[in-house]
């Protein structure tokens, strides 16, 4: 479906390259000047945190206090049962710009940590990479690229994966140059009470068993929530609730660079279900999305599905998917990409406008009951204006508008627990 | 320990030591805890009339094929204390003895073409002015930073510590740090660039190959990278030999019989061996099954097969801007549209492969990689 989103953002995304180019060459510059000038005051402060990083021991909370540090070099925990504590994000800013050494800005490889009320600033990789640990919490942390969206941010704001029970709330994520809030093959999530914006993916689930995801509010980016699976992973993910958040217009062209998995999603996206199985997306505010407030689609839709690259046993299409009960309005009106354009001037006129839900229209052929899927593993789609099916493997030469195949409902989700409960 | 009483014991320390002592030094020390504020402390390595000498009983190894480190030439040591040896494996890290100090000096050529000074450093892979005996030949050379590895009871610890400017003895840097060098190419060319002390939790990034029990593990010393010959003292012996026969080592093969990576710059050796031994070295230890690096899906050391796993017209997962615009990880016979070549190209954090341990480009390493992705048969075709 996506495939000649590329097309059209390419020219503009060349042009931004350009100009991005010459620019970062100055930052560059710049910010080389700028780490090598770096404050006695900047760079005492770094060598203190980095030593009460390596001192801290379990039950240590570092406090930051407020103030705005540069930082050149990326920062790592290493410590169970460590609190990183600042005096809120606005008032404690660790910014890396001009940072010369990463890959993050902190990366964490630890059990039972904390992190609240402080910011991380124009990191040139990731922000904050939680690399393996259980019991994970982030509260009221603001990562942010202060330029905005460029391809040349870094990739992840907050990142925790292979990550258990984590709880990500009351954080804000500001130009990420892939996936604003990214929980990758983790079990047992949360993810609440957080603003996203202006990331090619506001928040993404991704390859993982567990997650609720609640009252957020994703706006401006590329799309708002996502939920994917990807190939060739140490898991595959199910059990994904996203609800009562407000995601609209989130219409920022994409900037992600190609190759990446974000980068196939067209701008216009509300919340995205991609091979993922047992979502349900219910009780949400979705307006405005100019693709589609929401898609359902395969992972023969990203163009990077390839026999030898990918393993046999990974499934591609999204099963067992349930959207109900959301308050919809407007969007699908001026879809990313020519081949969108051209299929929503041929079935809706060029006036008229995508339904609330897109789906490629990729179901296993190999699992089928009188022409659908077997009753668990149907997309069950209520309370909409209408849903395309785009005919996504015939090239979109036969799209459908026919509901009929989505009206069913589907056994709903347990709410997550986290367990043990975090006390923030 | 406060610097006065470290002073004080290495003084208290000194004064046994007689004729017994290696060419004046004294016996190597193990500390079962702490950090020393000197690398002399250690007894490990010293500089001592012009030269880094090594002390009795300390042993210098090389590796088939090293990591990459800003063009910097490694000196590696190992010494253990007597009667205790390490287990051999055929795949993984030795098993070593608690008491084993391994060291690793990272140091540079001067440039012949400049007058010697703080910051320029030659760019070369010519290691012959390097030596004076088995020790470093300071007239030579340039020291940067001496990182020691050391296996305590309850697992290793890693220490870096930074040679001072007098070229006298190398104090801890537990935080690391960052020095500005210039190398210089024989041919003249400079290229600015800082090099960085990785900090002490920057250590475990690359030791701890399983990131879940996050136990450190030295990298060089298995089987394949160090069956090889080197020329000790007494003449040139293979390494697992020598190590066996000096008692560092018991359950060794034969030579010919343990694993051997290529030397990647070995002319002799096919394209597919060395690029695997650079692979290998340079991202093996993030990219296996239990690694940092286990997230990608990714895997790139010795025993990996040569499909998907390697990257075979395999999609990233999250590499973000690190994809360089291309799809696939390896696309077969097409290094330009592939993103491990341009993950190496790159110095930007975020960007680069290796994530850290290196500021500058390795040419001759991409090159290499070009030229095997260029050798490699398939297509990727793409399904809708």
């Amino acid at each position: 479906m996506y495939a000649l989103v590329g097309r059209r953002g390419d020219i503009a995304v060349m042009r931004k390259t350009c100009t991005v180019l010459v620019t970062s060459l100055l930052l560059a510059a710049c910010g080389h000047q700028e780490s090598a000038t770096q404050s006695q005051n900047d760079a005492s402060f770094e060598s203190k945190l980095e030593q009460q990083l390596l001192d801290a021991k379990p039950g240590s909370v570092i406090t930051v206090p407020a103030g705005h540090y540069t930082l050149k070099r990326g920062l790592s925990l290493r410590t169970n049962g460590v609190t990183i504590r600042g005096a809120g994000m606005d008032k404690t800013v660790l910014s890396f710009k001009g940072q010369i050494v990463g890959p993050e800005g902190l990366l964490v490889n630890a059990d039972d940590f904390t992190i609240e009320n402080l910011a991380i600033e124009d990191t040139m990789g990731d922000a904050l990479k939680i690399n393996q640990g259980k019991n994970i919490t982030i509260h009221g942390v603001r990562i942010e690229w202060t330029d905005g969206p460029k391809s040349t941010n870094g990739a992840y704001g907050l990142y925790p994966v292979k990550t258990q029970n984590v709880l990500v709330e009351d954080s804000v994520v500001i130009g990420a140059s892939d996936a604003g809030i990214y929980v990758g093959q983790s079990n047992t999530i949360v993810v609440r009470r957080n603003r996203v914006e202006e990331n090619v993916a506001g928040i993404e689930i991704e390859n993982s068993v567990n997650a609720d995801v609640y009252d957020n509010t994703a706006t401006k980016n590329t799309g708002g929530i996502l939920v994917f699976n990807m190939p060739n992973l140490s898991q595959a993910g199910h059990a994904t609730r996203v609800f009562h958040n407000k995601v609209f217009a989130n219409n920022t062209g994409n900037f992600a660079k190609k190759g990446a998995a974000v980068a196939s999603v067209p701008a216009g996206s509300g919340v995205v279900v991609n091979s993922n199985d047992k979502v349900e997306i219910f009780d949400n505010d979705i307006a405005d999305n100019q693709t589609a407030n929401v898609i359902i689609s395969s992972y023969f839709s990203t163009n990077y599905y390839n026999k030898l690259g990918v393993a046999a046993d990974y499934n591609p299409y999204p099963k067992s998917i349930y959207v109900y009960g959301n308050r919809f309005k407007g969007g699908g009106d001026s879809p990313d990409g020519l081949e969108l354009k051209t299929l929503k001037a041929a079935v809706y006129g060029i006036n008229g406008s995508f339904p609330d839900v897109v789906w490629d229209g990729y179901a296993d052929p190999n699992h089928q009951v009188d022409g659908l899927p077997p009753a668990n593993d149907r997309i069950c789609i209520e309370d909409t204006n209408g849903v395309l099916n785009a005919d996504g493997p015939h090239g979109y030469k036969h799209p459908s508008t026919d509901t009929k195949p989505f009206q069913c409902s589907l056994p709903k989700l347990p709410p997550v627990a986290l367990n043990p409960e975090p006390n923030v | 320990m406060s610097m006065k009483l470290w002073i004080r014991m290495t003084w208290l320390l000194a004064l046994p030591c007689l004729a017994a002592c290696h060419r004046g030094m004294e016996p190597v020390a193990f500390h079962d805890d702490g950090y020393p504020p000197a690398l002399s402390d250690w007894h490990v390595v010293e500089a001592r009339d012009g030269v880094l000498q090594l002390n009795q009983g300390v042993v210098p190894y090389e590796l088939n094929t090293p990591l990459f480190t800003d063009y910097a030439h490694k000196l590696r040591t190992i010494w253990m204390p007597k009667g205790v040896s390490a287990h051999y494996s055929a795949t993984d890290t030795f098993d070593f003895p608690v008491g084993t100090i391994i060291s690793k000096t990272f140091f540079y050529p001067i440039p012949a073409s400049e007058p010697r000074n703080a910051k320029d450093v030659a760019r070369t892979y010519d290691t012959r002015r390097d030596f004076a005996g088995q020790g470093l030949n300071l007239a030579n050379v340039h020291l940067v930073e001496t990182r020691l590895l050391v296996r305590r009871k309850n697992g290793w610890i890693a220490i870096p510590y930074v040679w001072n400017a007098d070229q006298t003895d190398a104090l801890l840097a537990r935080t690391g740090d960052v020095q500005p060098l210039r190398l210089i190419s024989e041919n003249g060319e400079r290229e600015d660039f800082n090099y960085v002390v990785p900090d002490q939790s920057q250590c475990v990034s690359c030791h701890a190959r399983d990131w879940t029990t996050r136990a450190l593990q030295p990298i060089g010393p298995k089987a394949r990278h160090l069956n090889r010959d080197y020329r000790y003292a007494d003449g040139d012996e293979n390494q697992l030999t020598h190590l066996t026969r000096v008692g560092y080592l018991t359950g060794a093969p034969a030579p010919a019989d343990a694993p051997r990576n290529a030397n990647w710059m070995d002319p002799h050796a096919s394209l597919d061996a060395r690029a695997r031994a650079y692979l290998d070295i340079n991202c093996g230890h993030c990219h296996n099954p239990k690694g940092a690096a286990n997230t990608t899906g990714l895997t790139l050391d010795i025993s990996t097969p040569k499909d998907r796993h390697i990257g075979i017209c395999k999609p990233p997962t999250a590499a973000g801007q690190g994809t360089g615009d291309h799809f696939f990880d390896i696309v077969p016979g097409h290094p330009d549209d592939s993103i491990i070549p341009y993950r190496l190209s790159s110095t930007q954090p975020g960007t680069m492969m290796p994530e850290i341990g290196r500021s500058t480009v390795h040419k001759e390493g991409v090159a290499l990689i070009k030229a095997w992705i260029a050798a490699q048969p398939g297509e990727c075709v793409v399904l809708h």
